[in-house]
Order: C-alpha cells, then sequence, then structure tokens
C-alpha cells in the first residue's frame, strides 16, 4: 500500500488500530470539515460504540457517580455510570484544547486498558497540540489537513481477525535502532512500532514480520515523533538499485539497510520539523495550547465546587449544596422532627471558576550609574507610559531594579498604578551594572508568579554593558557571560520577555542578549516615550 | 491482564527499584517519588510493587486492616475476631478522586434507607498499613493535596461532621510519581516524600533492546513470561523481609551520625527531616546487602534519593540536584 497519501495512511491506521487495540490510538489533525467528517465516518472500521469526549467534562461525567434523584427516588444508591467505564473506542474533540487535569485522567483510563482514542486536533498553529501525555499513548498521528474532498474515499473490506505473529531478534533490535536514530527518547514508541508491524503482517495475512511490515510501522510510528532528522550518512551513490536490494531480501533475518528504513521516516517528516522542535525547547515542552490558568471563584470555566464556609465571598453551588444536604435529610427529619428541607452550614458548597490567566509585566529597570547618566530618566517616562497601557489591560505589573552589587524588588506584583509609579521616580541612579542578577531577580519574580497563576512577561531595560557578575565581583567577562546564562534559563523556563536598549548608541552584547532570550530587541528611541510604548504594544502582540 | 508487569523484569532505572524496595524494608522513610520523562516505567514500576510486597496479617474483614482484633475501629462494627493474611494494600488515588471519596463519607445508602448514621470508609482507610499511590501526583487538586498533607503527618484520619465524628489510623507509604514538564510539585509536598528518583529512558541500544522485547513477551506469551519472573519477585520478597530482621540487629557507629549531619549542612537542606531519611535510607540498604554495621558506602548510596528534592533550588544548575548531591558527597564524605 502506498503510504504518499495521508488519507491512505488514515485508513492503514485505523486498519491497525482494528486488529490490535493495544496501539492506543490515533491523532488526527484536521480542521472541522468534509474530510474529517468522512474520517470519522470511517470510525466504524473499529469495534464498539463510538464515546465522545470533551476537555471540558467534569469528573462525574467521566467516571460517573452518585444519581441522586434516582437514589431518592428509589430510597436505594443507585450509580450514575461514567463514560470510561467500558472499554471502548472513545472520539475526543478538540484535543489542543485538553488541560492536563483532564489529559492525565483520559491517560490513566488508556493505561488500564481503555480506548482506543481518537483524538481530533485542531491546532491551527505548530505550537498548539493535543497534551503529551495523550499523544505519548497514541501510536499514531495523522495530518489531514491538505486533503481534498475528493481524496477521502471511504475504507472498504473487513479486516482479520488477530492471531500470533512473529518476528526475529534482528527486526526488533532494527526498530529500536531506528527510534534512536529518530531521537525519540521515549520506549513507547519502539514498543508501538513493533505492535504495528504485527499488526500489519496480519493484515496482509502473514505468519512473520517482514521487511515491508517493519518500513510501514516505523514510518507511521516514528515520523511525528522524531526529534532529529536521521542522517543521511552517504547522500546515495546509486540512488535507483538501493531501494530494490531492500524490497527482494527474501529472507527476515536479513535486515533491510537501516538508510532506506530512515529514507522512508524521512520522506514523512513533516516540512516544518526543525520549526516545531524549536518551539517545544523554546516552550520548555509544554506543548499545549491551553493557557496558564488560575483558580477563582468568580468567572471562568467551572470546576468541581468544594465545602465553603459562610462568609466567603464566594458564590453558593446551589445543585451541589442540596445534593450535599439530601442524604443527612431522613436522618435530620427523625432528629428535629422538623419536615421539609433541612439544610446546614456543613452542607453549603461554594463554585470555583478557573479562567485563563492575567498577564504580569515585570519591568527590569538598569539603575546603574552607566543607565542614569545616559537615559535613566527616558526609560522611567517609557515605563509610565507602558503602565497606563497595562493598568488599561488590567495587567498586573512588577518592578526590579538593579544596580551596585545587586538587583533589588522594588514592587511586588501589584494593580496599583500610583504606588508603582511613586516607587519608579524615586529610583536613584548610580554604582556598577549587576545585568545577571537583574536578571535573577526578575525570573525568580516570574516564577514565583506562574505558580500563583499569572502568566509573566519580563521587560528588561538596560544599556547591556554588563560589569558586575552574579557573584558581586566586578568583571566584566564574566558579567556578560552571567547574563547570557541567565537569559537561557529564563528561555528555559519558557517566559517571554522584551529588551529595551537604553545606551545612547545600540549594543551588540544586548543583541546577542535578545537571540539568546528568543525576544524582540528595541533600541529606546531617542527622546520619544510614546513611540516606545508603541513599539512594546507592538512586540507583546496587542 | 489480571497481573501487573513483574517488578525484577524491569529492565535497568535501578535507583528506583532501590528506592521502592527501601520503603518496603523500613516504611517509616516515608514514601517514594519518581518524576521523569514519559515512557520510562514510571507507573509500571509501581503497580508491580504491589505483587513484591510481603503480605500482612489482619482482622478479617476490617475496613482499616486492623493487625489486632483490639485496633478495630468501632464504626467498623465488626464481630469477628478472626486474623488473615492478605497483601499488602496498594490503593490507587485518581486524580479525580472527591474529598469524600479519599476520606471516607456517610453512607449514603444507610443513610437513606434506614436514617442510619453509618460512615463509608475512603481510599484512606483502605490505605492503612500499605501504600497510596497518585500517578501524575503534580497536577493533583490543591485540598485534596492538603488533606494528604495533614494525614500524612499525623498518621491518622479524622472526619467531623454533625454527630458523625469518626478517626481511624491511616498510615501509609505516599508513592507519587510525574512528569516535571506537567507543573512542579509544591516544596511543601516534595519535603514529605522520603525519598525522590529521577529517571531518564535508558540510552544504551541494547538496554532498549530488551525492554521492547520483555514487554512483547508479556503481551503475547504471559503465561512462560509470569512464571519466569514471579519466582525473582519471590526472591527479592524473600530478601526484603530477611532485611526487615537485619534492620533490628543493624549497628550504627557515631561517625556515621556526624557523617550524615556534616553531609545535610553541607547541603544546606532545611529542617531536619533530610538527616532523619538519609540515615533511616542507608539503614534499610545496609540491612537489604546483609551488612552488619551501617558504614559510608551505605549512605554514599542513600544520599541522592534521601536529600536531592531538599535543594533550594539553583536557577543556573542545569545539571539537576542529583548531581549536585554527589558532589557535595565526594567533597564531605571524601
Amino acid at each position: 500500500m502506498s503510504l504518499d497519501n495521508p488519507w491512505d495512511q488514515a485508513v492503514l491506521a485505523l486498519r491497525l488500530l482494528a486488529i490490535d487495540p493495544g496501539l492506543g490510538g490515533i491523532t488526527v489533525r484536521a480542521r472541522s470539515g468534509p474530510v474529517r467528517d468522512a474520517f470519522v465516518a470511517s470510525l466504524t472500521l473499529l469495534d464498539g460504540n463510538l464515546i465522545k469526549l470533551h476537555p471540558a467534562m467534569t469528573d462525574d461525567v467521566l467516571h460517573g457517580g452518585l444519581d441522586l434523584s434516582a437514589t431518592l427516588a428509589a430510597g436505594h444508591l443507585i450509580k450514575k455510570q461514567g463514560l470510561l467505564q467500558d472499554i471502548c473506542p472513545l472520539l475526543l474533540t478538540m484535543a489542543e484544547r485538553c488541560p492536563p487535569g483532564f489529559a492525565a485522567r483520559v491517560a490513566a483510563h488508556l493505561d488500564a486498558g481503555g480506548g482506543p482514542l481518537i483524538a481530533l486536533d485542531e491546532g491551527a498553529e505548530p505550537d498548539e497540540a493535543a497534551p503529551t501525555a495523550l499523544t505519548e499513548r497514541i501510536a499514531f498521528h495523522i495530518d489531514l489537513s491538505d486533503i481534498s474532498h475528493g481524496q477521502a474515499q471511504p475504507p472498504k473490506g473487513k479486516t482479520p481477525a488477530p492471531y500470533p505473529v512473529t518476528h526475529s531478534p534482528a527486526q526488533l533490535a532494527q526498530i529500536v535502532t531506528v527510534a534512536a536514530q529518530c531521537g525519540i527518547d521515549s520506549l513507547r514508541a519502539p514498543s508501538f512500532a513493533l505492535r504495528a508491524a504485527q499488526a500489519h503482517a496480519i493484515l496482509h495475512r502473514r505468519k512473520a514480520i517482514n521487511d515491508d511490515d517493519i518500513t510501514v510501522a516505523c514510518t507511521l510510528t516514528f515520523a511525528h515523533r522524531a526529534t532529529q532528522l536521521p542522517e543521511a550518512e552517504q547522500p546515495a551513490q546509486e540512488p535507483e538499485s538501493k531501494p530494490n536490494t531492500g524490497e527482494k531480501s527474501q529472507n527476515t533475518d536479513l535486515k533491510i539497510p537501516d538508510e532506506i528504513l530512515l529514507d522512508a521516516i524521512r520522506a514523512m517528516l513533516p516540512d516544518d520539523l526543525l520549526d516545531r522542535i524549536a518551539a517545544a525547547k523554546a516552550r520548555g515542552g509544554k506543548g499545549s495550547g491551553t493557557g496558564a490558568t488560575r483558580k477563582g471563584n468568580r468567572r471562568g470555566r467551572p470546576l468541581p465546587s468544594r465545602a465553603g464556609r459562610k462568609g466567603d465571598d464566594a458564590r453558593i453551588d446551589l445543585v451541589a449544596t442540596l445534593r450535599a444536604a439530601a442524604p443527612w435529610q431522613t436522618i435530620r427529619r427523625r432528629d428535629t422532627g422538623r419536615d421539609g428541607l433541612q439544610i446546614r452550614a456543613s452542607d453549603i458548597r461554594t463554585k470555583r471558576f478557573e479562567e485563563r490567566s492575567d498577564r504580569l509585566l515585570i519591568f527590569a529597570v538598569d539603575a546603574s550609574g552607566s543607565a542614569a547618566l545616559a537615559r535613566l530618566a527616558e526609560a522611567k517616562g517609557a515605563v509610565e507610559l507602558l503602565l497606563a497601557q497595562a493598568y488599561a489591560r488590567r495587567d498586573h505589573v512588577a518592578l526590579v531594579s538593579f544596580r551596585g552589587i545587586d538587583a533589588e524588588v522594588l514592587l511586588p506584583p501589584t494593580r496599583s498604578l500610583v504606588q508603582t509609579k511613586r516607587r519608579l521616580a524615586s529610583l536613584p541612579g548610580g554604582g556598577g551594572t549587576p545585568l545577571a542578577a537583574g536578571l535573577q531577580t526578575a525570573l525568580e519574580q516570574a516564577l514565583h508568579a506562574g505558580r500563583r497563576g499569572l502568566t509573566p512577561t519580563i521587560c528588561i531595560l538596560t544599556d547591556g554593558r554588563a560589569n558586575i557578575a552574579r557573584d558581586g565581583t566586578a568583571d566584566r567577562i564574566q558579567a556578560a557571560k552571567d547574563a547570557q546564562d541567565m537569559a537561557r534559563t529564563i528561555r528555559a523556563n519558557g517566559i517571554d520577555a522584551l529588551v529595551i536598549d537604553t545606551g545612547n548608541r545600540p549594543a551588540d552584547a544586548l543583541k546577542s542578549l535578545s537571540q539568546t532570550l528568543k525576544a524582540p530587541y528595541l533600541p529606546l528611541p531617542r527622546a520619544d516615550a510614546n513611540r516606545l510604548s508603541a513599539a512594546v504594544t507592538h512586540a507583546l502582540g496587542d | 491482564m489480571t497481573h501487573p508487569f513483574p517488578f525484577s523484569a524491569i529492565v535497568g532505572q535501578e535507583e528506583m527499584k532501590q528506592a521502592m524496595i527501601l520503603t518496603a524494608i523500613d516504611p517509616s522513610i516515608g514514601g517514594v517519588l519518581v518524576f521523569g520523562d514519559r515512557g520510562t516505567g514510571k507507573s509500571t514500576a509501581v503497580r508491580a510493587l504491589a505483587a513484591l510486597l510481603p503480605p500482612i496479617r489482619a482482622v478479617k474483614g476490617c475496613p482499616v486492616n486492623s493487625e489486632k482484633p483490639g485496633l478495630v475501629p468501632e464504626w467498623a462494627g465488626l464481630g469477628s475476631k478472626r486474623t488473615a493474611e492478605r497483601p499488602t494494600p496498594v490503593v490507587d488515588l485518581p486524580l479525580g478522586a472527591t474529598e469524600d471519596r479519599v476520606t471516607g463519607a456517610l453512607d449514603i445508602e444507610k443513610a437513606l434507607a434506614h436514617g442510619e448514621k453509618a460512615f463509608e470508609p475512603g481510599l484512606l482507610a483502605r490505605a492503612n498499613r500499605g501504600y497510596l499511590y497518585i500517578d501524575e501526583v503534580n497536577l493533583l487538586e490543591d485540598h485534596i493535596v492538603d488533606l494528604l498533607l495533614d494525614v500524612a503527618q499525623s498518621g491518622e484520619n479524622v472526619v467531623e461532621r454533625e454527630g458523625l465524628s469518626i478517626r481511624h489510623p491511616a498510615r501509609f507509604v505516599l508513592v507519587g510519581s510525574g512528569n516535571p514538564e506537567e507543573g512542579e510539585l509544591r516544596p511543601q509536598l516534595l519535603d514529605r516524600f522520603g525519598l525522590s528518583v529521577e529517571v531518564t529512558s535508558p540510552k544504551d541500544i541494547d538496554t532498549r533492546i530488551e525492554v521492547i522485547k520483555r514487554r512483547d513477551a508479556f503481551e503475547n506469551d504471559n503465561a512462560a513470561f509470569m512464571l519466569r519472573w514471579q519466582a525473582e519477585d519471590a526472591a527479592i520478597r524473600d530478601r526484603i523481609l530477611k532485611a526487615r530482621k537485619a534492620l533490628k540487629r543493624l549497628k550504627t557507629p557515631e561517625q556515621t551520625l556526624r557523617d550524615v549531619a556534616e553531609l545535610c549542612l553541607a547541603l544546606g537542606s532545611d529542617g531536619l527531616r533530610g538527616e532523619l531519611t538519609l540515615l533511616k535510607a542507608a539503614r534499610a540498604h545496609a540491612a537489604y546487602r546483609n551488612d552488619t554495621a551501617l558504614t559510608r558506602g551505605h549512605v554514599r548510596a542513600a544520599a541522592p534519593m534521601a536529600l536531592r528534592h531538599r535543594l533550594r533550588r539553583d536557577p543556573l544548575d542545569e545539571a539537576g540536584s542529583g548531581t549536585r548531591v554527589t558532589r557535595v558527597v565526594e567533597d564531605v564524605l571524601g
């Protein structure tokens, strides 16, 4: 079967999945449309009733729980069935919006032998993708976004029943080696490849795995997991003859040259692989399309309510409160001798919500002698303008300054504009430039804020002439190196940044710093705070 | 699948296996935290642990696995006084568990049908004298984490509600696993785990081939595979039982205590919990090796897993805290 066409891959993957549900499932990347509909219609190849899941589903929908109305009516305990109770194919829509908690629940279900899972990923950007906790447990990934409706022909024919298939140690070794060459760390991948090869052999009614099975299986399971391009050792001296020698080899112990296998996988690699790797690395491997979240009790996506005290400013979840009170009614009626609904303080449940988090702008302002002499006043003006905008957007701001040998937090995250302005105005200048210390303090603030549910962005205003190292010694070279190291750490933590050069002339050191940070670099325009603030707004993306 | 993957058949990951065996020898070490990449066998190892643990004697039908009839809580309403062997409980705490399910709550059936106030024990009761396992522990809801901390600290679960006043022992070994990429664990909870191990995928091709081979054999030739490895599991179980006895006879020289204290000081780990855990882990390690006295070698072997999660974070150190501990151990113990 040819694997050039993603639709054929999708159908093949479905057939393999029908033979061996232990392959976990398929992630399908496609926008909603006729092609995706055709794919969903083909899911009839799988055994069992399809159950649809949605990332916003709550625990009692997934795992079931007490069916209160039925229990009250019947007078004995009646449980509601959860969606994840039975073992049947699952269809997860909007997989790219999956919060980690939901993904972990579904993953636990897959680990317990549930599934297979078909995850529909509608991500538009490369870094918007289904959570890795799920894709890790799923063998296949198919991208159907470039398929025309005409190509999506419904599959025909039946899938054979499974039976044991043998393989040779050399074949196993080959699968593992290829996985390693593609830079795949997880051992689930080669395990899936072996199972896929076995299923493919069954599909072609073979008793043992042959080279074709291995090629197809590796291609389908490794291409999307690859984190490095398999090396092309010798750029094929006789490109015509090589594939033939591979396919013709009858003896299963005679390995197909790894070359050919790798070529097959290379052909399947997405074009933007390198970009995607960079993106994943830059984001610290957090490959999910959902933003940082925080819990509150006012707005956002509802979370399970929990016991609360009266007098909290939280809203009462009436239904949950009634449910909590219901089982006690018989007992309370007996105790008090009163009829009617009896609710006690301990029944009160309060609402909780999860919302997309607020942004925090951390200003790391260089107040050293060099900067003070140059343009500290202008920098202050620029920050004040940014503050006004931050206020309008209801962003939080924090202020870190560095001078002398150390950095200090002038103002922890706040929304108070007045306070920020006052602190900023009273910021004195002078001393050395401990850039690394400033970055470190900003990073600490950012990490702390991230844990509290804010989304931090670090805005660095400096002339880049770092001359104090992290240990407080005046050593220009060490100071520059420390600043670079700190910048790398900020990047590794996936924190966005912005570098504003307040020097008289643009500093090269600062440009390379902003490259390390993968942050926009802006030389402070002369005496025009308005233009700076426009530039910052643009760089921040809204 | 009826049986989990056998513990002894797990290839490599020696530190993780060692940590789990140490807590089986001395449960007071206080749990294991396993952090690492995906597909490295974290969950497999924990699920396999259950088959490895020696059985306990408990009163028949007791909801909290009491050792003697006198210890059975009153609310259980148990008439039986007979004890029986049962496997050490390993209880899974699913991420979606509600507070009621964890601590136990009013027995709804009895309340509705008979108007009786009865207590339905939760997961904490079932885990008493055994293990409580949380997969993806870093994603657990905050209020459940607080609750677990409280119970793990006091060894007792207290449920107070309108005349329903229940307390029962809840002493368990907390085992958590997770992937650090999906979120950090709060330092308060980190400190509560006795040992912490970091797992990575094996880099060596032959090891990786062996992993896949055993997995394939487990799935396709289950009976023969289980027969082969259950014997190995039994051998480890015997060694654990022997080590438990040996632990009582083990001598701890003054010098070792000094070593442990110096090590913790040099690392700047907060509080004394680090020292205690390191000492216990080193003793369990010595007992497992059937040695008669505690030496520096044992301390050295146990130090990384007992201390790595108690260090203050250094944002610039990319080597990881395990390496830092090893470095300091070299410095202090020579």
